[in-house]
């Protein structure tokens, strides 16, 4: 009897789809805000960034309709496969992990990771011997979370966000020493912030690969491969036309 | 030897229980316990004083203390976190204070938090024990010429603790099932292990059905231990 | 006055999806914790087991740990079962699960349980030379507990009741943390954007106060309704 009504109520949340190997004439992305300056809000709510002029832009090429709706990143990818939307353009990495449950374009960025500290950190590389004792900033199921985990998790204690915004936050007020994420995040939420100097530490990473992947691509479900392909074409065309570029001078140009 | 191999051999080809998760699991249980077992140590000292002063009949002592618990008692412990957890950053000169590495850590501001809110429901527990007390134990003690204080001590408290048991460890079990926030702050308790295992492999039945098996049986020891005082100590009031 | 910088508009959507999320869960939870009562007092062996099982295992883990396993793991579920039919019968058949509709099966589920214990203690309480009178007027089966048994049974089960519900009130706030846009998200996401956590979260917490103050109150009132006829104090 419970089960029953379990069920039925369940059933109230349902949302039945249509038949068959679909034509998408309106895609939903899943998206993780806020990433700056990938992926974020304004005060009063709506959705801006580099992903998602890109990605309204594709749309827009491919001539569908497209909406955005936010998944914290821990559920980014169980929520694509329940199909609570049909793509993530949400700054993920491309890495072999992933390949293995999703779908993924072709990459359309390829940043580097970079570290992080106060300007007057006296942190100058990162290594073993200088982060020990150290904690380090990373956001949860990130690859710089698991690239920080595996390498220095054994010497530095390693704090999990769910946002990046909680990390700056929490870098803001003293309680991190480094921060590792994707470096135009970084640039643009800590080099670029007014209220406290930051630096880059150490190199950019892009090595090793197993870690550090392909650069960013759209994912999808493994299924839906026709999808992916418009998307490529798409993004193709794009980078060819100059549209690209006017939306990467948007949030990328160095000379401000 | 047996044993080792055999966990060993479970834990071969075993992707996500591997000897690095499990440690996770095992820094998680610790980190638990001793986030519960402190704040509830220093809630239960705060909450007795605290209970006396809630059951005072002088209204500016008995008010303040109960506008504590109200507030205490009526909003989320998250919300209160976040407040303790963001706020005491903006304290002017908190970062130069001795007091600054402690709060540095997650873990201070946290306990912080779950003791404020711990004691003020132990408070509630103890005042509601301390009201019903039998109006005959007070009036001997007053016969026997003793004075309020002393009363309080040899009489109402201890007869108070006894009845004010069972709801303790209610309180206690609460305030273990409570501590799961403690990983919204980036610590990594039972709760926060299993986050991170869960982002890592993106396997949620393994990852969180572990730990609801570990809460479930921390939550059995602390069932039965009150069991036990509530045998040792209630005895007397036991039908015979 | 207050100067919200532009989320309050947001906060006031976030206080409607606690509240709306708060009521649909009480009743979710109220209809569970009936139908488990029921299942606990009911002389089948299997049903009996299985409200204690379930009683007993929701009691014994944390909110946020069933929260997180119904919500992710709940949807995987769904996933598979629903891949499944597609790979088989090429049926593109999908259930949606959306946050909201998780907060409230999750939080319903739960507080189905402790709502269960309550109305098991109150069915239990209620006198049993009543419902004989009752069946001696020849009333049905059903109209006994219409009229009988569940005014008698509410009279022992609001404190109860009452107090389940204070402990719900909060717990939808942990929902904030599985993403969905309740008051406390809103709060502390502007808190974070702002740097001024007390500017939102304050606010937040004075209006959990408030649906306390208001809830008191009511109970009260209903409990007054449900002890007439007992005479009284």
């Amino acid at each position: 009897m419970k089960k029953l009504l379990t069920i039925s109520i369940l059933g109230a949340a349902m949302v039945a789809g249509t038949a068959q190997a679909r034509d998408y004439d309106h895609v939903r992305f899943g998206v993780d805000v806020p990433y700056e300056p990938m992926e974020y809000r304004t005060p009063d709510g709506e959705l801006t960034g580099f992903d998602i002029d890109l990605g309204n832009a594709l749309c827009e090429e491919i001539g569908i309709t497209c909406e955005w709706i936010v998944q914290e990143w821990d559920g980014i990818i169980p929520g694509l496969m329940s199909r609570n939307y049909d793509a993530i353009m949400s700054s993920m990495t491309i890495n072999d992990e992933r390949r293995q449950t999703v779908l993924f374009s072709d990459p359309y960025f390829t940043p580097p990771s970079a570290w992080f500290a106060p300007a007057d950190s006296e942190l100058e590389d990162a290594t073993e011997e200088s982060l020990d004792g150290k904690t380090i900033g990373v956001q949860r199921g990130t690859l710089q979370d698991n690239f920080a985990t595996d390498m220095f998790g054994s010497v530095a204690s390693v704090s999990r966000y769910s946002t990046a915004d909680d990390m700056v936050l929490d870098m803001e007020a003293g309680r991190l020493d480094i921060l590792f994420l994707d470096y135009p995040v970084g640039k643009s939420t800590l080099l670029d912030s007014e209220s406290r100097d930051y630096k880059v530490v150490g190199e950019m990473l892009t090595e090793p690969k197993e870690y550090f992947g392909d650069g960013f691509g759209i994912a999808f479900r493994q299924r839906d491969e026709a999808l992916a392909e418009r998307f490529n074409e798409a993004l193709a065309t794009l980078q060819d036309d100059g549209t690209y570029d006017e939306i990467y001078e948007r949030y990328f140009s160095d000379d401000e | 030897m047996e044993l080792t191999t055999w966990f060993t051999d479970l834990l071969d080809g075993n992707l996500i229980f591997t000897p690095q998760t499990l440690g996770y699991y095992w820094d998680g249980l610790v980190t638990t316990s001793q986030l519960v077992f402190l704040s509830l140590l220093a809630g239960l000292v705060l909450a007795v004083p605290l209970a006396i002063g809630r059951s005072s009949r002088h209204r500016w002592i008995s008010l303040p203390i109960y506008a504590y618990t109200y507030v205490f008692r009526g909003t989320p412990l998250l919300i209160q976190l976040y407040i303790i957890y963001y706020g005491v950053v903006f304290v002017d000169g908190i970062q130069e204070s001795i007091f600054w590495p402690l709060l540095r850590e997650a873990f201070f501001p946290a306990l912080i938090a779950f003791t404020l809110n711990t004691a003020a429901y132990t408070t509630e527990i103890f005042r509601g024990a301390i009201k019903a007390t039998a109006r005959g134990e007070i009036e001997a003690a007053r016969a026997y010429g003793m004075s309020n204080a002393l009363m309080m001590r040899r009489i109402v408290l201890p007869s108070a603790f006894r009845r004010a048991l069972p709801a303790y460890g209610n309180e206690v079990i609460f305030m273990l099932h409570a501590s799961a926030i403690a990983s919204v702050v980036t610590l990594m308790d039972l709760t926060g292990a299993a986050r991170f295992v869960y982002a890592r492999f993106y396997a949620p039945f393994e990852a969180f059905l572990f730990v609801a098996a570990i809460y479930l049986c921390l939550t059995f020891a602390i069932l039965y231990f009150f069991r036990f005082l509530e045998k040792r100590l209630l005895a007397h009031l036991r039908p015979a | 006055m207050l100067d919200l910088q532009g989320y309050g508009p947001r906060l006031i959507e976030g206080a409607g999806v606690t509240i709306s999320l708060a009521l649909l869960s009480l009743i979710l939870a109220i209809v569970l914790g009936l139908l488990t009562a029921s299942a606990k007092m009911s002389r089948s062996w299997l049903l009996h087991k299985l409200a204690t099982l379930y009683t007993t295992v929701i009691r014994g883990v944390p909110d946020l740990v069933l929260m997180m396993l119904l919500f992710f793991g709940g949807q995987m579920a769904l996933n598979v079962a629903t891949d499944a039919l597609y790979d088989r019968f090429g049926v593109d058949w999908y259930i949606n699960l959306n946050a909201f509709a998780a907060g409230v099966i999750t939080i319903g589920f739960i507080f189905g349980a402790y709502m269960g214990e309550t109305f098991r203690g109150a069915f239990l309480a209620v006198d049993g030379g009543q419902i004989e009178a009752g069946k001696a007027y020849g009333m049905s089966d059903w109209l006994v507990f219409r009229r009988i048994r569940f005014p008698l049974m509410m009279r022992h089960a609001l404190p109860g009741l009452s107090n389940n519900w204070m402990v719900l009130l909060k717990t939808t706030a942990l929902v904030s943390v599985i993403g969905l846009s309740d008051m406390v998200r809103v709060a502390a996401e502007a808190s974070r954007a702002t740097h001024e956590p007390f500017t939102f979260l304050l606010p937040v917490a004075a209006i959990y106060l408030l649906i306390a103050s208001v809830s008191e109150w009511l109970f009260a009132r209903l409990q007054k309704r449900y002890n007439v006829g007992f005479g009284g104090h």
